[in-house]
């Protein structure tokens, strides 16, 4: 119990020193943009495979149930709905805390037991600001973005299928689509992606960077990192929902 | 030995590092019990001690790495235990920490590994200063061939090497080498410890050398602090150490020979 508490607080602080350094100079703007870089190539074939085919599935799925009521008309909109609202940041932050949060805190954590991160201490370089903020900010600005793409590619696999059936055009295709998406919603989704890469980054650098016991604890900070910034990512979509339905309906 | 150590530049007027009971445990384990230590402008002193002695905790507290439980330690005259941020910062720039196992940036090929340091501590140098000031570093860890070579493409003889390098681009004062010559054959060692005399001469440092190796202790060093039981049981010239009676020194002196 108290070791719960104590992880609470060391994470806690960790949140607090990034946001304290992550405003403070000297900002390591290459480092950031390469990291950005890293997290785009690392992912988007991935999420460009996983976006078309849950594009196609779901949009198959939902076209039976949506004929028993003669209402096939709609589902480019209920397909561009669920995808821009839902399905679009929440794959792609499920992906990136799999490829981009695991190769975060192997990275670190491999650093931290062989004391690379020491040794940029005693060259007077701040490890923190240099590693962990350009990491977690380059997470913060590329999730929403890869989240965005995510939602064009899930639609392009939807119109896929459709165009299959009916031979619609994209352009109505699209029309459709967005045609019941308001800006609250483009709004939220992209909220979302930003707390799920805040989320995805700052969990991969705070595992590795408190990792130990040699080339077993980077193993087991990287598993951590995972499985903790997957089960942050549900907990946050649930409460972002609840807030957004909130306010949706006020 | 072609350089020995020249006692002419030792200045016994000016202490460079001062510690004063130092104490240090992690949890139960009391690792470091009362430490005192002073160390010249100009010399080079060897710690001794076997595995698991509390070496490496000893100079990580020096460069600031680790907080001292109780004790006092000065370094150029800054208590390192008291400073932060950028007082913290400033004085590491003075200190060289050549780490047990190198700790080469893996992500970067040897002239970034050195330049590295130098571009985040040193705004606005020109590419031309960047690629002099690595290549005399180079140059004097005598390895300019490697400059292309990624660290997992190095020995380990040469990884320490680039390792010093790496810290003398800053131009330290003070030189902290934990185990330079540890699982090195005995040729590399030679190479290393001429290297250590030649950085002290060149770059006129002060260093502090930790070892179990007493070739490296008696060719490098101008003094030697035995560590037993977290205390310092002696500090004196190589010969002084030797003739002691103490069981665990003799024990130490015996099984290196025997080696
Ligand atoms: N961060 C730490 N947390 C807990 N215990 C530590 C830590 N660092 C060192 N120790 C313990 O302190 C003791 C001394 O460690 P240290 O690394 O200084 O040994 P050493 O003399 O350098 O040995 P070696 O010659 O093998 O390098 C060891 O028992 C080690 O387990
Ligand atoms: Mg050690």
């Amino acid at each position: 119990m108290d070791s719960y508490l104590e992880g609470y607080y060391k994470g806690y602080r960790f949140c607090l020193r990034f946001f304290k350094e992550a405003f403070i100079p000297p900002f390591h703007w290459r480092e950031i943009i390469n990291q950005c870089f890293e997290v785009g190539l690392k992912s988007l074939s991935l999420i460009t495979l996983t976006g078309f085919i849950v594009g196609i599935v779901f949009t198959k799925q939902s076209r039976p149930s949506l004929e028993t009521f003669g209402a096939v008309s709609w589902l480019p909109s209920l397909i561009g709905i669920a995808i821009v609202r839902a399905l679009g940041p929440l794959v792609t932050a499920l992906i990136c805390a799999g490829k981009v949060g695991s190769s975060i805190s192997a990275e670190l954590g491999s650093m931290k037991v062989t004391e690379q991160i020491e040794a940029m201490e005693v060259s007077a370089i701040n490890p923190f600001k240099y590693l962990v903020v350009s990491r977690v900010l380059a997470t913060t600005i590329s999730v929403p973005i890869l989240a965005l793409y995510c939602s064009f590619i899930g639609l392009l696999g939807s119109y896929y299928n459709v165009y299959s059936e009916e031979a619609t055009s994209l352009a109505i295709f699209y029309k459709n689509a967005f045609s019941n998406i308001s800006f609250l919603d483009i709004f939220s989704s992209s909220v979302k992606s930003i707390v799920y890469g805040f989320t995805i980054g700052i969990i991969g650098c705070y595992k590795g960077y408190y990792a130990s016991q040699g080339t077993r604890g980077v193993g087991k900070a990287t598993n951590q990192a995972v499985v903790l910034s997957m089960f942050l990512i549900f907990f946050e979509e649930v409460v972002i929902v609840q807030i957004v339905n909130w306010i949706r309906y006020f | 030995m072609k350089n020995k150590p020249i006692e002419h530049i030792i200045n016994r007027e000016e202490t460079v590092i001062a510690i004063h009971g130092l104490y240090k445990s992690f949890g139960e384990l009391n690792v470091l019990n009362g430490i005192d230590l002073r160390l010249y402008r100009g010399e080079n002193i060897a710690v001794l001690g076997k595995s698991g002695s509390g070496k490496s905790v000893l100079i990580k507290i020096i460069a600031g790495l680790l907080k001292p439980d109780q004790g006092e330690v000065i370094v150029l005259g800054k208590q390192v235990d008291q400073l932060q941020g950028k007082e913290m910062d400033a004085l590491r720039l003075h200190i060289g920490f050549s780490f047990q196992n190198s700790a080469l940036y893996d992500s970067m090929n040897v002239y970034q590994n050195l330049a590295f340091p130098l571009t985040m501590n040193i705004k606005n140098l020109s590419r031309k200063q960047v690629d002099y000031a690595v290549e005399e570093a180079l140059d004097a860890v005598g390895l300019k061939d490697k400059i292309k070579e990624l660290p997992a493409e190095l020995s380990g003889g040469q990884r320490k090497r680039i390792g010093i390098a790496r810290t003398l681009i800053l131009k330290p004062e003070i030189m902290l080498y934990d185990e330079p010559t540890a699982g090195l054959d005995p040729i590399s060692c030679a190479e290393i410890n001429a290297l250590i005399i030649e950085v002290q001469q060149r770059y006129k440092t002060s260093s502090v050398i930790i070892t179990h190796d007493l070739t490296c202790a008696k060719n490098t060093c101008d003094r030697i602090a035995m560590l037993i039981d977290g205390k310092f049981f002696k500090v004196g010239k190589f010969d002084e150490i030797f003739s002691s009676d103490n069981k665990q020194v003799k024990d130490f002196f015996t099984y290196n020979f025997i080696q």
